[in-house]
């Protein structure tokens, strides 16, 4: 299963986030991610979706939505033709210093943040593209991760 | 003018060339039922024993006539009743409008008294649907849903006006009908290429579906087919598209299809898909439909190429537009050992019926059914094996005059339909074709029948019980007939005079042309004519879900 990110501009009206879901709920699609926001035309909101499927799949998903009354616009991005990017904050139980230094080391080189160090705790935090958290979730699953948010994506087209 | 929401809505259907609706009052659209009293002269409206009679009456009335169907309900049960009627409408891409009252804006939310959120239950079931919060939007919005539910492939919109919106006022500026100019464009290229490829076909067949009577391009497939030597096979929902008696045309395809036009599209080399989607129905095993074929698939709706099958070639167009451009670039064409292939397959393997006349056999009661009606009835069906017999006998010359559930599979769908089509066309013979399972879902709608003087024939194939799914207990698990005996002493003469119409019981083939003409000439209200038949009859041939050519079942 391939992943796919799709730009969608819709009309901004109530009702149209329900509208998308309930397509992929009944067509069978898998989102990974979903995420609504503003674009500079307030009559205009912007979906990045992340979804899983094949090339098939991915065609049936954009001609769907095509045929929404309030979608305007459907873009497949590349990940390297478009700014893409995710937020994720990770909650990691990390008692000792040992653990905080080799947290602190992982982090510096996938550039996240440590927001917040307790002496149990450290929440850090990530801004990339989503593969690249996929790869930095990887390395540091060898520690506790008590909580997890991913804030999904949002993309524009280079 | 300064109009209140109510009196907006009539002008905007009138504006829009209804002159009829079916419906039912309640308490959020009284302002709505208000307005309709002052504007009886303007709209006719047909009041129904329930809700979804309406919706499917609706359906009925769009499918014989061509128009959108418009329907009318308050909130709450009226709303949920049309459910059935939307989705059936829906899955066959039928126009209509369904509008819908619910309670007061300052009410929505707050689960008030026959609440419900129409909008939100009929998201996946329409094309769009609208909940008009202010009365300034609403002239526009009635004009989008007409144009939504008839352009491109048409299918219901639902449009939900709270009660205060029905009431208050605002400036209406009056406009024209919503004019859906559509062109598709198609380029030389893409007909070129699919002329190409009929040429260099040795086995072309063609299959066609509903797209072809909507966009009313059966002439032209005809001409297509004749030109290029070219047989076709049709779905339920193309039923009288091209005559029955183009020796080209092998009938109907798919699980109850023809057993020629199954073994036409297994063997072909090019398969010619037009306005017709793969449903399950068609192509019962999708990895093992037209094994051999190159498939090009003609749809207007892009979302249908690939969808249920990969295939080679597509163009995004109505048929009529791609038809008439591409018969220039057709080559004629004879097609010898295919047709005579074809002829054999005809002679030895497609099923024929015996016949007795002591009893009623169902394909002669059709037979003789079609032989009395004529050409210009239109006829309704239910959902079961009578209308898969229906389907299989018919004698449609006439697209829009074979109205059925095709793709919901709407048991009690019918009668509603045949009253639509009978408001649509009050001097036309109208026929509902029934079973005795799917007629007790609606019969209901006898009283509005009789009300409106509408004299629609019913035959009820009764065999007392629910034949087609006994049909697959008894072919596929082991005839344990669970619930589908009914036991049931409906009586339906008494039933009919009940209601205020009349109704008859035959037993053989000659009291049903007795029945019949005393029904075909006395056409003052509804009759119910009550046709035993066997339980043990089975609708043959038949390819199981699932299977292929190598599979069908033919005794």
């Amino acid at each position: 299963m391939e992943k796919y990110i799709l730009s969608v501009t819709v009309q901004n009206n109530a009702g149209v986030l329900a509208r998308v879901s309930s397509l992929f709920g009944r067509r069978g699609y898998n989102i990974d991610s979903l995420t609504v926001s503003a674009t500079t035309d307030p009559k205009v909101s912007r979906m990045s979706i992340i979804v899983q499927g094949d090339e098939p799949i991915l065609e049936q998903i954009i001609k769907q939505l095509l045929k929404l009354e309030e979608v305007q616009r459907v873009d497949h991005l590349q990940e390297d033709e478009s700014c893409c990017s995710e937020l994720v904050f990770v909650k990691m139980r990390a008692e000792n210093a040992n653990e905080r230094d080799a947290i602190r080391q992982l982090c510096s080189l996938y550039a996240a943040h440590i927001v917040e160090s307790t002496g149990q705790t450290m929440i850090i935090e990530l801004s990339e593209v989503p593969s690249r958290i996929d790869a930095f979730l990887d390395v540091i699953s060898n520690f506790e991760i008590i909580e997890m948010s991913r804030s999904g994506v949002t993309a524009i087209e280079k | 003018m300064v109009k209140n929401g109510s009196d907006i809505l009539v002008e905007a259907l009138v504006e829009q060339g209804v002159d009829t609706i079916f419906g039912y009052p309640g308490g959020a659209v009284l302002n709505i039922y208000d307005a309709l009293y002052k504007n009886s002269d303007r709209i006719r409206h047909i009041l129904t024993a329930h809700e979804q009679g309406a919706a499917h009456a609706a359906d009925g009335y769009a499918r014989s006539t061509g128009k959108v169907g418009v329907c009318l309900a308050t909130s709450g049960p009226g709303a949920t009743n049309l459910v059935t009627g939307i989705a059936t409408a829906y899955m066959d891409s039928i126009p209509m409008v369904a509008i819908t009252g619910n309670v007061g804006t300052s009410l929505i939310g707050r689960d008030s008294f026959q609440e419900v959120y129409i909008a939100g239950i009929t998201m996946p079931i329409t094309k769009h649907n609208f909940v008009v919060r202010h009365v300034e939007e609403l002239a526009a919005t009635i004009r989008d849903a007409f144009r939504i539910a008839s352009s491109g492939r048409p299918g219901p919109v639902l449009i939900d006006i709270p009660k205060d919106v029905t009431s208050a006022e605002c400036e209406y500026i009056p406009a024209g009908k919503a004019e859906v100019t559509e062109t598709y464009e198609v380029t030389t290229e893409q007909l070129e290429t699919v002329a190409a490829m009929i040429a260099q076909s040795e086995r072309p067949m063609i299959y066609y579906g509903g797209g072809v009577e909507t966009a009313n391009a059966g002439a032209a497939l005809q001409k297509l087919m004749q030109k290029a030597d070219i047989p076709s096979a049709h779905t339920m929902m193309a039923i009288g598209c091209i005559p029955d008696t183009e020796p080209l045309s092998l009938g109907l395809v798919g699980m109850h299809g023809t057993v020629s036009a199954a073994w036409a599209v297994e063997r072909s080399d090019l398969l010619i898909c037009i306005g017709a989607r793969f449903s399950d129905r068609v192509a019962t095993n999708p990895r093992r439909f037209a094994p051999k074929a190159k498939i090009i698939h003609i749809d207007i709706d892009a979302a249908e190429i690939n969808k249920n099958i990969g295939v080679d070639y597509s163009v995004v167009s109505d048929a009529e537009n791609f038809l008439e451009a591409l018969l220039p670039h057709v080559t004629e064409a004879k097609h010898t050992e295919w047709r005579a292939q074809i002829a054999e397959w005809r002679k030895t393997l497609d099923y024929v019926p015996k016949d007795d006349d002591s009893v009623i056999h169902p394909h002669q009661l059709l037979r003789t059914l079609y032989d009395m009606i004529g050409d210009d009835a239109i006829v309704a069906t239910d959902v079961g094996q009578h209308q898969l017999w229906s389907a299989q006998y018919n004698r449609c010359r006439k697209v829009r005059h074979f109205l059925t559930s095709g793709g919901l599979g709407t048991m009690g769908f019918g009668y509603g339909a045949a009253m639509g089509a009978q408001v649509a066309f009050p001097d036309k013979t109208v026929v509902h074709i029934t079973g005795d399972g799917s007629f007790h879902m609606n019969l209901n709608e006898l009283c509005t029948s009789v009300t409106y003087g509408l004299p629609i024939i019913t035959i009820i194939m009764n065999n007392n019980v629910l034949g087609n799914v006994r049909q697959w207990q008894t072919m596929f698990y082991g005839r344990r007939y669970s619930q589908t005996d009914l036991y049931r002493k409906t009586d339906y003469i008494k039933l009919a005079e009940a209601f205020g119409g009349r109704g008859y019981r035959v037993t053989n083939i000659a009291e049903l042309r007795a029945a019949l003409s005393g029904a075909l000439e006395q056409r003052t209200g509804p009759v119910l004519i009550d046709c035993r038949i066997d339980k043990d009859e089975r609708v043959l041939p038949m390819i199981p879900a699932g299977g292929t050519v190598d599979d069908i079942v033919a005794d």
